[in-house]
């Protein structure tokens, strides 16, 4: 098993779908930026934070910890049998984050003072560590993946004409890297691993500050925890998710094994956050709000019953060994954590005064689909430049060979 | 007639210590209120004759642009219940009075100047400061818009400019900063014409609503709201009845935030848990190498093994 870049032909009706989806984005991307948030976005000042928060922001950090969980389950823990998931999840972090910071440009309304955060601080705002946690997260994961290109275009550099005089530098600093990384890359592994549990925590600490605003079956003190675990739980369903997706799109034959192994993995994780978020309904007495059967309080079943399912389900081995059950349980657990980041950030937000309550406005979903389209564009052109996904060699031998004679250790 | 020059007195008296110390220093929201002088300012809601002169002044002190004051007077407003916005950094509301219906109650509604500010605690900057006088303002060079304090204000009190792409403000008010340098009292208080507004130092402005209170029991309610509301705050009310009844949020007195600020501390002490957590990992992260280079020859056999299977 090694990584090779997907020889497979671009274009597909689903691109075609993708790409009306994104240039729809686009144009109410312009409208934002021409004439301010107000025009596109239902947001008021009654409720400043809608759907970019909740879910491009907050849903989406939380569904690229895919990257942080298998470089703690393959480097940190040294499970080098799951090695051929680690490339695919950290492109995915990668670009997840990448397209969180995008929707935070959108979002803010000083966009070309995004950088503030990084010369301006403030030690008490959870927003600041969010950002800040993000941004540095955000390089370690470009650096983590330079041994991919490095990989891709060492010796294959071939720039003509002109730049032909390029050819030797740029390999040789290809080179440079490579080897200077290859000594220094476990310094990244764990400050990515440090840096998301710090980040994907104190997301949740974002909304405890807003207090009374919250409503009572969100609003608790171990926020920041269940947060975390959630954001672990759902890292290698979004891997298994996503590699079957892969397999399927491109003809490959799916790692139906290594995903089972690591599917064996989830129920635990799920067990612990459950138990958490029940034992602080309990705690707080908050079971008494699901007992009013409100609109929130049915949001709060769903969100539970989506986390409960995929729980049982992959407890069960029959399920977690089968291609399409082990897929259904992780499309549960991927909509349970993007069902209850909504509910933090829109479904429980209601304050004191709120004359409407807030429903995205068609350009607020258009911007959100509009990204997620352009994602999977981008996804599927890198996995054809880069050896990112891993696939069945047609000559074992020369994989083994391969494998054994790089000489310094291959982290990535 | 007393209450008249004390009022004077204390507009003076305020207007002059305040000045001696309002320095630059800037307060954290978690720090504990300093001992010095902070100013209060009283809202009467019971003498408050629903004017909106104080609409008025405040906003020609903040440059947006109004009618003439004559307008002021069309009562018709008061229909409908208003909230602040971009143009407006106070308003005046009407509240029915089931004591004497002749005459409403009216409530003056503005940024509260919490003495434990939870926007400042949040902004993700540091644009929202609180200075050593109490009051709460804002820095258009430091934000970035991205509406945390309005997330994190339980007063629902900073308002954000929507309809600009460029320069969109967050808006609220800032007791007058640029007219206290040179030593004016914020435009509300000195265009009222009533007794309604009180400005001075926070204990003496507690003292007197206290006081109005017991005078008159029959008449107010024995309850000052921003007297230890979230932490307490600059602006506090007296009413003749129920501040839930006048739309002013039923809170706690812990201050907003407490909690989050203790997490965020908890998280963050010194550096400490993020730094042994990276201490931890690196550990394990060395200890599990040894024992995976040990069965490296196990594992490419069952490699070679897995491939026999698949093929
Ligand atoms: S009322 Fe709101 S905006 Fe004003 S100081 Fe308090 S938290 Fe900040
Ligand atoms: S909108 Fe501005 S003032 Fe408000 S929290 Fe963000 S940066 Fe701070
Ligand atoms: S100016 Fe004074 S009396 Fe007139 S509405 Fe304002 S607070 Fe009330």
């Amino acid at each position: 098993m090694i990584s090779r870049q997907i020889k497979h032909k671009f274009f597909t009706p689903w691109i075609f779908v993708l790409t009306i989806l994104a240039l729809n984005g686009l144009v109410f991307l312009a409208i934002r930026f021409i004439y301010g948030l107000g025009a596109v976005t239902n947001l008021d000042n009654y409720t400043p934070w809608g759907l970019w928060i909740g879910v491009d922001v907050a849903a989406g950090v939380a569904l690229a910890a895919g990257g942080f969980t298998s470089a703690a389950l393959v480097h940190i823990m040294h499970r080098e049998y799951y090695k051929a998931i680690v490339r695919p999840a950290l492109f995915t972090a990668m670009l997840g984050y990448t397209f969180v910071a995008l929707a935070v440009v959108v979002d803010i309304g000083r966009f070309y003072y995004v950088w503030h955060p990084i010369v301006m601080w403030n030690g008490n705002s959870a927003l600041f560590e969010v950002g800040i946690c993000i941004i540095v997260y955000m390089i370690v994961l470009y650096i983590e993946f330079i041994p991919i290109v490095t990989e891709r275009f060492i010796n294959k550099i071939n720039f003509h004409g002109l730049l032909t005089f390029l050819n030797k530098p740029v390999n040789g600093l290809l080179k440079y890297l490579d080897k200077k990384l290859s000594l220094t890359m476990f310094i990244f592994i764990i400050a990515g691993v440090v840096l998301s549990t710090l980040h994907q925590s104190s997301l949740g600490t974002l909304m405890v500050i807003a207090g009374q605003k919250m409503h009572p079956l969100w609003q608790t003190p171990i926020l920041p925890l269940l947060f975390l675990l959630s954001a672990i739980a759902v890292g290698f369903p979004m891997i298994i998710c996503e590699s079957l997706i892969a397999s399927r799109s491109f003809n490959l034959k799916p790692e139906i094994k290594t995903l089972s192994k690591l599917g064996f993995m989830i129920a635990p994780i799920i067990g612990i956050y459950l138990a958490f978020k029940i034992g602080d309904m309990f705690i707080r007495e908050t079971f008494r709000y699901v007992l009013l059967f409100d609109s929130a309080a049915w949001m709060f079943i769903a969100e539970m019953v989506l986390m409960f399912v995929p729980f049982i389900l992959f407890l069960s081995k029959k399920i977690v060994n089968s291609m399409s059950g082990i897929f259904i349980a992780s499309v549960f657990v991927i909509s349970g954590v993007l069902l209850n980041r909504i509910n933090n950030f829109i479904v429980a937000y209601n304050p004191f005064f709120n004359p409407v309550k807030y429903f995205p406005s068609f350009g607020e979903i258009s911007i959100t689909l509009g990204f997620v389209a352009l994602l999977v564009i981008v996804y599927r052109a890198f996995v054809m430049i880069f050896p990112i996904i891993p696939q069945e060699n047609n000559n074992s031998n020369q994989n083994i060979a391969e494998s054994g004679n790089t000489k310094s250790k291959k982290w990535i | 007639m007393k209450d008249i020059n004390r009022r004077d007195f204390l507009k003076t008296a305020a207007i002059g210590v305040s000045m001696s110390v309002f320095g630059t220093k800037f307060l954290k929201a978690s720090d504990e209120s300093p001992s010095g002088y902070r100013i209060g300012i009283l809202v009467d809601t019971d003498v408050c004759v629903g004017c909106r002169h104080c609409e008025w002044a405040c906003k020609v002190a903040h440059n947006i642009p109004t009618a003439s004051l004559e307008s002021y007077s069309d009562n018709s407003l008061f229909k409908e219940y208003r909230r602040l916005d971009a143009a407006s950094l106070t308003v005046v509301n009407e509240f029915e009075n089931e004591k004497n219906p002749s005459l409403p109650v009216y409530v003056k509604k503005q940024c509260m100047h919490c003495e434990k500010p939870a926007c400042v605690s949040a902004c993700i900057v540091g644009a929202l400061s609180k200075l050593e006088d109490g009051s709460v303002v804002w820095d258009t060079k430091k934000c970035i818009g991205c509406r945390y304090c309005m997330v994190a204000c339980q007063f629902q009190i900073p308002t954000f400019d929507y309809d600009k792409p460029i320069d969109p403000q967050i808006r609220k008010c800032d007791l007058c900063y640029d007219r206290r340098k040179t030593e004016k009292l914020p435009a509300c208080v000195s265009i009222c014409p009533t007794e309604a507004l009180l400005f001075g130092e926070r204990d003496e402005i507690l003292r007197v609503a206290k006081n109005r209170i017991k005078r008159k029991p029959d008449v107010y309610i024995n309850h000052i709201y921003g007297e230890q509301e979230i932490g307490g705050t600059t602006w506090m009310y007296i009413a003749s009845k129920s501040f839930d009844n006048l739309k002013m949020p039923p809170l706690g007195n812990s201050p907003a935030p407490g909690t989050s600020e203790s997490i965020q501390h908890g998280i963050f002490a010194y550096f400490v848990p993020p730094v042994t957590l990276y201490a931890i990992l690196g550990t394990i992260m060395w200890l599990t190498k040894r024992r995976s280079n040990e069965n490296k020859e196990n594992r490419i056999e069952f490699e070679q093994e897995k491939k026999g299977v698949d093929t």
